[in-house]
């Protein structure tokens, strides 16, 4: 019942590209990493594609890490929104200028 | 190149996937209330989910359910609550001029170039004829026991980081969200006092 592996490989760049858009585009930081999580998951199901294509678990493998990572990502990146929430009232990042030089 | 041997059920599965994932993308980066916007990243990690299983990746696809759908997004909704930045933003505002077409401009481009890199040559490996190179991946119970075994043993090392990391990020995140008390109560005007290191 397998579909031609270039299917997958093409959903998984339409994602990725609007993961990446999302994240030129939106402002607000918490959207941004939802954005990120886009482009992750983009990245995983072309591991997984190519896993099954080639017959080797080491694409699935490299999911499970992609994931564990991801989480991490996401409990640190809230973790600063929040700190950061706190001083300036606003999850927008055009108002993170303070660190210009 | 690829052998065309897919059913019905195949495409009916992978069109329900796509579906999930491209209108949840969508509605993510479109929606201006980032509540909804986390539950249309629900939808696309389920598409995921159900592409997985489709390629026989069936402990991933549990995975990809319970952290990224049941943790990871729980998560998100948690900071937009405990923030209460659940109003709506403004989609429409423009700070840098053009911003929306250059970025839509390096995105296209950006698909353009994977899809055409991968399509010069066979989509995986870039030789020319691979029809379905080592032997098929197991499925259910067995599934878990191939990954299994080849996370405890070829990528030990890698598993044995990630713990660490996790730890690094669990103090991290303990460390930045913690609300100092006796700067507080030090202070009378109620103002925020540095951090000592």
């Amino acid at each position: 019942m397998n579909v031609p592996v270039a299917w997958y490989l093409v959903l998984a760049a339409l994602l990725f590209g609007i993961g990446a858009y999302g994240l030129l585009v939106r402002r607000s930081a918490l959207i941004m990493f939802m954005c990120i999580e886009l482009m992750l998951n983009a990245v995983n199901l072309t591991f997984v594609t190519f896993s099954r294509t080639l017959g080797d678990i080491a694409g699935q493998a490299s999911v499970f890490f992609v994931m564990v990572v991801a989480a991490a990502e996401v409990t640190v990146g809230l973790g600063i929104v929040v700190a950061v929430f706190r001083r300036r009232a606003s999850t927008s990042v055009d108002e993170l200028s303070e660190l210009r030089g | 190149m690829i052998a065309a041997t897919y059913t019905i059920a195949g495409v009916l599965v992978f069109v329900t996937a796509a579906a999930l994932i491209l209108v949840g993308a969508v509605s993510v980066i479109a929606v201006k209330n980032p509540v909804h916007a986390a539950i249309a990243l629900i939808v696309t990690l389920f598409g995921v989910a159900v592409a997985f299983v489709a390629e026989s990746a069936d402990f991933l696809a549990t995975v990809q359910i319970i952290v990224y759908a049941g943790a990871i997004v729980v998560l998100f909704l948690f900071v937009i609550m405990f923030l209460g930045v659940d109003r709506r933003e403004g989609v429409r505002v423009d700070p840098l001029v053009g911003q929306r077409s250059f970025a839509l401009v390096g995105v296209v481009i950006t698909i353009a170039g994977l899809v055409a890199l991968m399509a010069r040559s066979h989509w995986v490996t870039g030789a020319t004829s691979v029809a379905n190179g080592g032997a098929p991946l197991a499925t259910g119970q067995h599934n878990v026991r191939q990954l299994g075994t080849a996370v405890f043993t070829t990528y030990l090392f890698a598993f044995e980081a990630t713990a660490v990391l996790l730890i690094i990020a669990v103090v991290g995140a303990v460390l930045l969200a913690r609300r100092e008390r006796r700067a507080d109560e030090l202070s009378d005007d109620g103002e925020e006092v540095e951090l000592a290191p």
